[in-house]
Protein backbone atom coordinates (compact mmCIF):
# COMPACT_ATOMS: atom_id res chain seq x y z
CA UNK A 1 0.00 0.00 0.00
CA UNK A 2 1.24 3.14 -0.57
CA UNK A 3 -1.34 5.37 1.50
CA UNK A 4 0.18 8.41 1.97
CA UNK A 5 3.97 7.88 0.33
CA UNK A 6 4.62 10.62 -1.88
CA UNK A 7 7.51 9.72 -2.89
CA UNK A 8 8.41 9.30 -6.86
CA UNK A 9 11.69 7.84 -8.15
CA UNK A 10 12.65 9.66 -11.27
CA UNK A 11 12.52 13.29 -12.20
CA UNK A 12 10.23 12.16 -15.56
CA UNK A 13 7.50 10.61 -12.95
CA UNK A 14 7.94 13.98 -10.88
CA UNK A 15 7.42 16.18 -13.72
CA UNK A 16 4.97 14.06 -15.88
CA UNK A 17 1.65 15.53 -16.98
CA UNK A 18 3.73 19.26 -17.44
CA UNK A 19 2.18 20.45 -20.88
CA UNK A 20 2.38 23.32 -23.10
CA UNK A 21 0.96 26.20 -21.61
CA UNK A 22 0.50 25.29 -17.89
CA UNK A 23 1.27 27.42 -15.65
CA UNK A 24 4.09 26.83 -13.12
CA UNK A 25 4.69 28.24 -9.77
CA UNK A 26 7.97 27.80 -8.70
CA UNK A 27 10.10 28.67 -5.10
CA UNK A 28 13.59 30.16 -4.23
CA UNK A 29 14.92 33.53 -3.67
CA UNK A 30 17.54 34.32 -6.35
CA UNK A 31 19.39 31.12 -6.74
CA UNK A 32 18.93 30.40 -3.00
CA UNK A 33 16.05 27.10 -2.78
CA UNK A 34 15.29 26.67 -5.81
CA UNK A 35 14.06 23.37 -7.38
CA UNK A 36 16.92 23.60 -9.42
CA UNK A 37 16.66 19.43 -10.77
CA UNK A 38 12.66 20.11 -11.42
CA UNK A 39 14.04 23.05 -13.20
CA UNK A 40 16.41 20.74 -15.37
CA UNK A 41 13.31 18.15 -15.88
CA UNK A 42 11.03 21.20 -17.11
CA UNK A 43 14.33 22.29 -19.50
CA UNK A 44 14.85 18.51 -20.36
CA UNK A 45 11.20 18.09 -21.33
CA UNK A 46 10.91 20.77 -23.71
CA UNK A 47 7.49 21.97 -22.05
CA UNK A 48 6.47 25.59 -24.25
CA UNK A 49 4.68 28.77 -23.42
CA UNK A 50 4.86 28.39 -20.03
CA UNK A 51 3.86 30.70 -17.31
CA UNK A 52 5.99 30.68 -14.68
CA UNK A 53 5.39 32.45 -11.11
CA UNK A 54 8.72 32.91 -9.57
CA UNK A 55 10.25 36.03 -7.76
CA UNK A 56 13.25 36.00 -9.97
CA UNK A 57 14.22 34.23 -12.92
CA UNK A 58 17.57 32.55 -12.41
CA UNK A 59 20.85 34.01 -13.93
CA UNK A 60 21.81 33.21 -17.56
CA UNK A 61 22.51 29.54 -17.76
CA UNK A 62 21.09 28.21 -13.79
CA UNK A 63 17.84 27.99 -12.04
CA UNK A 64 14.79 29.10 -14.05
CA UNK A 65 16.95 31.38 -16.68
CA UNK A 66 17.59 27.45 -18.60
CA UNK A 67 14.32 27.68 -19.60
CA UNK A 68 14.77 31.13 -21.45
CA UNK A 69 17.77 29.56 -23.65
CA UNK A 70 15.09 27.41 -25.74
CA UNK A 71 11.86 29.85 -25.43
CA UNK A 72 9.84 27.72 -23.11
CA UNK A 73 8.95 30.41 -21.08
CA UNK A 74 5.73 32.75 -22.44
CA UNK A 75 5.66 34.82 -19.54
CA UNK A 76 7.59 35.51 -15.97
CA UNK A 77 5.43 36.52 -13.03
CA UNK A 78 7.60 37.94 -10.88
CA UNK A 79 9.45 41.00 -8.59
CA UNK A 80 12.81 41.38 -9.61
CA UNK A 81 14.47 40.16 -13.00
CA UNK A 82 17.43 42.27 -12.98
CA UNK A 83 20.29 39.31 -13.17
CA UNK A 84 19.48 38.09 -16.18
CA UNK A 85 20.80 38.87 -19.43
CA UNK A 86 18.81 36.64 -21.61
CA UNK A 87 15.54 37.49 -19.61
CA UNK A 88 15.83 41.40 -20.64
CA UNK A 89 16.92 41.01 -24.08
CA UNK A 90 13.57 38.44 -24.98
CA UNK A 91 11.70 40.97 -22.93
CA UNK A 92 13.09 44.01 -24.65
CA UNK A 93 12.60 41.97 -28.36
CA UNK A 94 8.81 41.48 -26.98
CA UNK A 95 9.45 37.54 -27.08
CA UNK A 96 8.75 37.20 -23.53
CA UNK A 97 5.44 38.90 -21.35
CA UNK A 98 6.56 40.18 -17.87
CA UNK A 99 4.06 40.87 -15.03
CA UNK A 100 6.34 42.42 -12.83
CA UNK A 101 4.56 42.11 -9.23
CA UNK A 102 5.36 43.64 -5.89
CA UNK A 103 7.79 41.26 -3.87
CA UNK A 104 5.11 40.95 -0.90
CA UNK A 105 2.07 40.56 -3.18
CA UNK A 106 3.21 37.82 -5.26
CA UNK A 107 3.76 36.32 -1.89
CA UNK A 108 0.15 36.77 -0.74
CA UNK A 109 -0.79 35.87 -3.64
CA UNK A 110 0.17 32.08 -3.64
CA UNK A 111 -0.58 32.05 0.13
CA UNK A 112 -4.23 33.49 -1.01
CA UNK A 113 -4.31 30.82 -4.04
CA UNK A 114 -3.10 27.92 -1.73
CA UNK A 115 -5.10 28.78 0.98
CA UNK A 116 -8.75 29.26 -1.45
CA UNK A 117 -8.86 32.75 -1.16
CA UNK A 118 -10.19 34.51 -4.57
CA UNK A 119 -8.75 37.81 -3.89
CA UNK A 120 -7.47 40.59 -1.38
CA UNK A 121 -7.26 44.32 -0.99
CA UNK A 122 -3.44 45.58 -0.26
CA UNK A 123 -2.05 49.12 -0.30
CA UNK A 124 1.19 48.06 -2.03
CA UNK A 125 1.51 49.32 -5.36
CA UNK A 126 -1.78 51.55 -5.03
CA UNK A 127 -1.09 55.01 -7.19
CA UNK A 128 1.63 53.14 -9.27
CA UNK A 129 1.97 51.26 -12.38
CA UNK A 130 0.62 47.92 -10.76
CA UNK A 131 -2.59 49.15 -9.52
CA UNK A 132 -3.43 50.03 -13.54
CA UNK A 133 -6.98 48.27 -14.39
CA UNK A 134 -7.43 47.20 -10.77
CA UNK A 135 -10.14 48.14 -7.83
CA UNK A 136 -9.55 50.66 -5.48
CA UNK A 137 -11.36 50.32 -2.45
CA UNK A 138 -10.67 52.80 0.99
CA UNK A 139 -10.75 51.01 4.29
CA UNK A 140 -10.72 53.34 7.41
CA UNK A 141 -9.64 56.17 4.69
CA UNK A 142 -6.75 55.16 3.31
CA UNK A 143 -6.68 53.59 -0.28
CA UNK A 144 -6.33 50.27 -1.06
CA UNK A 145 -5.90 47.70 -4.62
CA UNK A 146 -7.55 44.84 -5.34
CA UNK A 147 -4.94 41.72 -6.31
CA UNK A 148 -6.23 38.20 -7.59
CA UNK A 149 -4.72 35.19 -5.98
CA UNK A 150 -2.80 32.89 -8.25
CA UNK A 151 -2.96 28.92 -8.33
CA UNK A 152 -0.71 27.07 -10.60
CA UNK A 153 -1.22 23.98 -13.09
CA UNK A 154 2.20 22.83 -10.82
CA UNK A 155 4.07 24.13 -7.82
CA UNK A 156 7.98 23.26 -7.78
CA UNK A 157 9.38 23.39 -4.62
CA UNK A 158 12.99 22.76 -2.97
CA UNK A 159 12.92 21.66 0.30
CA UNK A 160 15.98 20.11 2.62
CA UNK A 161 14.28 17.48 4.60
CA UNK A 162 10.96 15.41 4.19
CA UNK A 163 9.34 12.24 5.24
CA UNK A 164 7.48 10.06 3.30
CA UNK A 165 4.45 11.29 3.53
CA UNK A 166 5.32 14.54 2.43
CA UNK A 167 5.76 17.04 5.18
CA UNK A 168 8.64 19.03 4.56
CA UNK A 169 11.59 21.18 6.34
CA UNK A 170 12.76 23.89 4.88
CA UNK A 171 16.39 25.37 5.80
CA UNK A 172 17.57 28.85 6.61
CA UNK A 173 16.48 31.10 4.20
CA UNK A 174 16.19 28.64 1.66
CA UNK A 175 12.43 28.37 2.77
CA UNK A 176 11.25 32.13 1.46
CA UNK A 177 8.24 31.46 -1.27
CA UNK A 178 8.42 27.89 -1.09
CA UNK A 179 5.95 26.78 1.26
CA UNK A 180 3.46 28.71 0.17
CA UNK A 181 4.16 27.91 -3.62
CA UNK A 182 4.01 24.15 -2.12
CA UNK A 183 0.15 25.27 -1.42
CA UNK A 184 -0.69 26.43 -4.67
CA UNK A 185 -0.26 23.81 -7.27
CA UNK A 186 -3.22 21.42 -8.75
CA UNK A 187 0.05 19.07 -8.69
CA UNK A 188 3.08 20.16 -6.27
CA UNK A 189 6.30 18.64 -6.60
CA UNK A 190 8.68 18.87 -3.98
CA UNK A 191 12.78 17.82 -4.55
CA UNK A 192 14.88 17.71 -1.04
CA UNK A 193 18.29 16.43 0.34
CA UNK A 194 16.89 13.93 2.33
CA UNK A 195 14.14 11.50 3.08
CA UNK A 196 13.47 10.18 6.11
CA UNK A 197 10.74 7.94 7.85
CA UNK A 198 7.71 9.30 9.16
CA UNK A 199 7.97 10.24 12.67
CA UNK A 200 11.53 10.79 12.31
CA UNK A 201 10.71 14.56 11.85
CA UNK A 202 9.07 16.65 15.08
CA UNK A 203 5.45 17.39 14.15
CA UNK A 204 5.42 20.69 15.20
CA UNK A 205 8.29 21.89 13.75
CA UNK A 206 7.28 20.82 9.52
CA UNK A 207 6.76 24.39 7.71
CA UNK A 208 5.12 22.19 4.49
CA UNK A 209 2.29 19.50 6.11
CA UNK A 210 2.18 16.69 3.61
CA UNK A 211 -1.45 17.30 2.88
CA UNK A 212 0.03 20.00 -0.28
CA UNK A 213 2.38 17.65 -1.31
CA UNK A 214 1.56 15.06 -4.45
CA UNK A 215 5.09 14.12 -5.60
CA UNK A 216 8.30 14.11 -3.31
CA UNK A 217 12.19 13.18 -4.85
CA UNK A 218 15.45 13.69 -3.60
CA UNK A 219 17.96 14.92 -5.48
CA UNK A 220 21.70 16.39 -5.19
CA UNK A 221 21.88 20.07 -5.43
CA UNK A 222 24.69 22.72 -6.91
CA UNK A 223 23.37 25.56 -4.69
CA UNK A 224 24.87 28.57 -6.54
CA UNK A 225 25.57 31.43 -4.85
CA UNK A 226 24.85 34.31 -6.32
CA UNK A 227 26.66 37.15 -4.30
CA UNK A 228 29.27 36.05 -2.41
CA UNK A 229 30.47 38.13 0.40
CA UNK A 230 32.67 37.34 3.30
CA UNK A 231 33.85 39.40 6.24
CA UNK A 232 37.84 40.43 6.80
CA UNK B 1 31.19 69.36 1.55
CA UNK B 2 28.38 66.86 -0.09
CA UNK B 3 27.50 63.85 2.25
CA UNK B 4 30.11 60.78 1.73
CA UNK B 5 27.98 57.55 1.82
CA UNK B 6 29.46 57.07 4.92
CA UNK B 7 28.39 60.21 6.65
CA UNK B 8 24.85 59.53 5.05
CA UNK B 9 24.52 56.22 6.69
CA UNK B 10 25.64 58.01 10.17
CA UNK B 11 23.29 60.06 10.20
CA UNK B 12 20.68 57.44 9.41
CA UNK B 13 21.88 55.56 11.85
CA UNK B 14 20.67 58.92 14.52
CA UNK B 15 17.27 57.79 14.31
CA UNK B 16 17.80 54.35 15.51
CA UNK B 17 16.37 53.39 18.94
CA UNK B 18 17.50 50.69 21.24
CA UNK B 19 15.00 48.17 20.28
CA UNK B 20 13.93 48.75 16.76
CA UNK B 21 12.93 46.48 14.21
CA UNK B 22 14.89 47.50 11.23
CA UNK B 23 14.63 47.09 7.12
CA UNK B 24 17.70 48.55 5.43
CA UNK B 25 17.78 48.40 2.03
CA UNK B 26 20.14 47.94 -0.70
CA UNK B 27 23.15 50.37 -1.35
CA UNK B 28 24.03 53.02 1.30
CA UNK B 29 20.83 51.73 3.65
CA UNK B 30 22.73 48.53 4.12
CA UNK B 31 25.55 50.64 5.56
CA UNK B 32 23.78 51.91 8.40
CA UNK B 33 24.35 48.36 10.06
CA UNK B 34 27.70 49.55 10.72
CA UNK B 35 27.16 52.75 12.66
CA UNK B 36 24.67 51.46 15.27
CA UNK B 37 25.34 53.20 18.64
CA UNK B 38 27.32 51.18 21.37
CA UNK B 39 25.11 50.17 23.58
CA UNK B 40 21.74 50.38 21.75
CA UNK B 41 20.49 46.72 19.91
CA UNK B 42 18.46 46.75 16.79
CA UNK B 43 17.34 43.34 15.18
CA UNK B 44 17.32 43.72 11.20
CA UNK B 45 14.75 42.06 8.78
CA UNK B 46 15.70 40.88 5.34
CA UNK B 47 12.66 40.94 3.30
CA UNK B 48 13.30 36.99 1.64
CA UNK B 49 12.45 35.63 4.74
CA UNK B 50 14.73 37.08 8.19
CA UNK B 51 14.87 38.63 11.21
CA UNK B 52 18.18 39.36 12.99
CA UNK B 53 20.58 39.56 10.57
CA UNK B 54 24.16 39.24 11.25
CA UNK B 55 27.20 40.41 9.40
CA UNK B 56 28.85 38.62 5.93
CA UNK B 57 30.12 35.07 6.83
CA UNK B 58 33.73 34.04 7.15
CA UNK B 59 34.92 32.15 4.46
CA UNK B 60 34.50 29.16 6.55
CA UNK B 61 30.93 29.96 7.88
CA UNK B 62 29.38 30.90 4.07
CA UNK B 63 26.52 28.92 3.42
CA UNK B 64 24.26 29.03 0.59
CA UNK B 65 21.06 28.79 1.98
CA UNK B 66 21.76 31.45 4.08
CA UNK B 67 20.96 35.36 2.30
CA UNK B 68 19.49 38.23 2.64
CA UNK B 69 17.63 40.12 0.38
CA UNK B 70 20.23 41.80 -1.60
CA UNK B 71 21.00 37.93 -2.17
CA UNK B 72 24.68 38.25 -0.52
CA UNK B 73 25.56 35.66 1.89
CA UNK B 74 24.80 36.52 5.80
CA UNK B 75 25.37 35.26 9.15
CA UNK B 76 22.26 35.30 11.87
CA UNK B 77 22.77 37.13 15.46
CA UNK B 78 21.53 35.00 18.67
CA UNK B 79 17.89 35.43 18.75
CA UNK B 80 16.72 35.80 15.29
CA UNK B 81 14.16 33.77 13.10
CA UNK B 82 14.15 32.48 10.20
CA UNK B 83 10.06 32.22 8.25
CA UNK B 84 8.36 32.35 4.40
CA UNK B 85 8.18 36.02 2.52
CA UNK B 86 4.40 35.54 3.19
CA UNK B 87 5.35 36.06 6.57
CA UNK B 88 8.21 38.34 6.32
CA UNK B 89 5.70 40.74 4.39
CA UNK B 90 3.24 40.40 6.58
CA UNK B 91 5.46 41.94 9.14
CA UNK B 92 6.19 44.50 6.57
CA UNK B 93 2.53 44.96 5.57
CA UNK B 94 1.03 44.97 9.36
CA UNK B 95 3.29 48.14 9.92
CA UNK B 96 5.67 46.24 12.61
CA UNK B 97 8.49 47.27 11.25
CA UNK B 98 10.04 50.06 13.01
CA UNK B 99 12.31 51.77 10.45
CA UNK B 100 12.88 51.29 6.72
CA UNK B 101 15.51 53.04 5.19
CA UNK B 102 15.45 52.62 1.16
CA UNK B 103 16.80 54.79 -1.81
CA UNK B 104 15.17 56.40 -4.67
CA UNK B 105 15.41 57.99 -8.20
CA UNK B 106 12.96 60.85 -7.56
CA UNK B 107 10.66 61.87 -4.56
CA UNK B 108 8.07 64.83 -4.78
CA UNK B 109 6.57 67.04 -2.48
CA UNK B 110 3.23 64.72 -2.14
CA UNK B 111 5.28 62.27 -0.77
CA UNK B 112 5.74 59.95 -3.70
CA UNK B 113 8.99 58.10 -4.34
CA UNK B 114 10.40 56.62 -8.09
CA UNK B 115 13.01 54.36 -7.46
CA UNK B 116 12.06 51.07 -9.26
CA UNK B 117 11.81 51.66 -13.45
CA UNK B 118 12.96 54.12 -15.74
CA UNK B 119 11.25 53.17 -18.63
CA UNK B 120 12.86 51.97 -21.72
CA UNK B 121 16.24 51.62 -19.34
CA UNK B 122 15.81 49.91 -16.58
CA UNK B 123 13.45 46.76 -15.94
CA UNK B 124 14.32 45.26 -13.38
CA UNK B 125 11.49 45.30 -11.12
CA UNK B 126 10.52 46.47 -7.42
CA UNK B 127 11.16 43.77 -5.56
CA UNK B 128 9.70 44.29 -1.96
CA UNK B 129 10.15 48.70 -2.61
CA UNK B 130 6.50 49.08 -2.99
CA UNK B 131 5.52 46.50 0.18
CA UNK B 132 7.93 48.32 2.46
CA UNK B 133 6.94 52.34 1.40
CA UNK B 134 3.21 51.38 1.97
CA UNK B 135 3.33 48.91 4.92
CA UNK B 136 5.98 51.34 7.06
CA UNK B 137 4.85 54.28 8.48
CA UNK B 138 8.47 55.48 9.48
CA UNK B 139 11.07 55.39 6.35
CA UNK B 140 13.98 56.93 5.62
CA UNK B 141 14.80 57.76 1.80
CA UNK B 142 18.62 57.78 0.95
CA UNK B 143 19.17 59.29 -2.11
CA UNK B 144 21.72 62.00 -4.03
CA UNK B 145 20.08 65.44 -4.19
CA UNK B 146 20.85 66.21 -8.15
CA UNK B 147 21.88 64.12 -10.94
CA UNK B 148 25.71 64.26 -11.85
CA UNK B 149 24.22 66.71 -14.51
CA UNK B 150 22.93 68.99 -11.86
CA UNK B 151 18.76 68.39 -12.17
CA UNK B 152 17.17 67.95 -9.22
CA UNK B 153 15.49 64.65 -7.53
CA UNK B 154 13.48 66.62 -5.28
CA UNK B 155 10.26 67.27 -7.55
CA UNK B 156 7.00 69.26 -7.35
CA UNK B 157 5.78 65.85 -9.33
CA UNK B 158 7.80 62.66 -9.79
CA UNK B 159 8.45 62.28 -13.73
CA UNK B 160 9.08 58.30 -13.61
CA UNK B 161 6.73 55.21 -12.45
CA UNK B 162 5.90 55.50 -8.77
CA UNK B 163 7.41 52.65 -6.02
CA UNK B 164 4.63 54.27 -4.00
CA UNK B 165 2.13 57.31 -3.55
CA UNK B 166 2.12 60.05 -0.74
CA UNK B 167 4.10 57.47 1.49
CA UNK B 168 7.46 59.47 2.45
CA UNK B 169 7.61 62.05 5.02
CA UNK B 170 11.75 62.05 5.47
CA UNK B 171 14.44 62.32 3.19
CA UNK B 172 18.37 62.37 3.32
CA UNK B 173 20.22 63.47 0.34
CA UNK B 174 24.31 64.34 0.00
CA UNK B 175 23.34 67.37 1.01
CA UNK B 176 20.43 68.00 3.35
CA UNK B 177 18.13 66.28 5.66
CA UNK B 178 14.52 67.00 4.45
CA UNK B 179 10.97 66.36 5.84
CA UNK B 180 7.80 66.36 3.65
CA UNK B 181 5.19 67.98 4.63
CA UNK B 182 1.35 69.75 3.57
CA UNK B 183 3.11 69.59 0.33
CA UNK B 184 6.15 70.91 0.60
CA UNK B 185 9.66 69.95 1.45
CA UNK B 186 11.25 71.55 4.59
CA UNK B 187 14.77 72.22 4.62
CA UNK B 188 15.41 70.39 8.44
CA UNK B 189 19.76 70.14 8.42
CA UNK B 190 21.91 70.60 5.83
CA UNK B 191 25.35 69.04 5.27
CA UNK B 192 28.70 70.82 6.27
CA UNK B 193 29.66 73.38 4.29
CA UNK B 194 26.16 73.64 2.28
CA UNK B 195 24.81 76.44 1.72
CA UNK B 196 21.08 76.92 2.08
CA UNK B 197 20.86 78.53 -1.01
CA UNK B 198 22.62 75.52 -2.93
CA UNK B 199 19.80 73.12 -1.47
CA UNK B 200 17.22 76.23 -2.72
CA UNK B 201 18.90 76.10 -6.10
CA UNK B 202 19.03 71.92 -6.52
CA UNK B 203 15.44 71.43 -5.01
CA UNK B 204 12.88 71.78 -8.29
CA UNK B 205 10.19 71.16 -5.65
CA UNK B 206 8.49 73.78 -3.56
CA UNK B 207 10.89 74.25 -0.24
CA UNK B 208 10.37 75.54 2.83
CA UNK B 209 13.02 77.10 4.56
CA UNK B 210 13.01 78.15 8.51
CA UNK B 211 14.58 80.51 9.94
CA UNK B 212 17.63 78.10 11.40
CA UNK B 213 19.05 75.39 9.37
CA UNK B 214 21.41 73.46 11.67
CA UNK B 215 24.56 71.85 9.85
CA UNK B 216 25.20 68.68 11.02
CA UNK B 217 27.54 67.79 12.72
CA UNK B 218 29.96 64.74 12.06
Amino acid sequence: MSGFNKVVNSYEEAMAGLKDGMTVIAGGFGLCGIPENLIAQVKKMGTKDLTIVSNNCGVDGFGLGVLLEDRQVKKMVSSYVGENALFMKQLLAGELEVELTPQGTLAEKMRAGGAGIPAFYTATGYGTPVAEGKDVREFNGRNYILEESITGDFAIVKGWKADKFGNVVYRHTAQNFNPMAATAGKITVVEVEEIVEPGELDPAHIHTPGIYVDRLIVGTFEKRIEQRTVRT
Amino acid sequence: MALTREQIAIRVARELQDGFYVNLGIGIPTLVANYVPEGMEVMLQSENGLLGMGQFPTEDEIDADMINAGKQTVTTVTGASIFSSAESFAMIRGGHVDLTVLGAFEVDTSGNIASYMIPGKLIKGMGGAMDLVAGADNIIVTMTHASKHGESKLLTKCSLPLTGAGCIKKVLTDLAYIEIEDGAFILKERAPGVSVEEIVSKTEGKMIVPDHVPEMVF
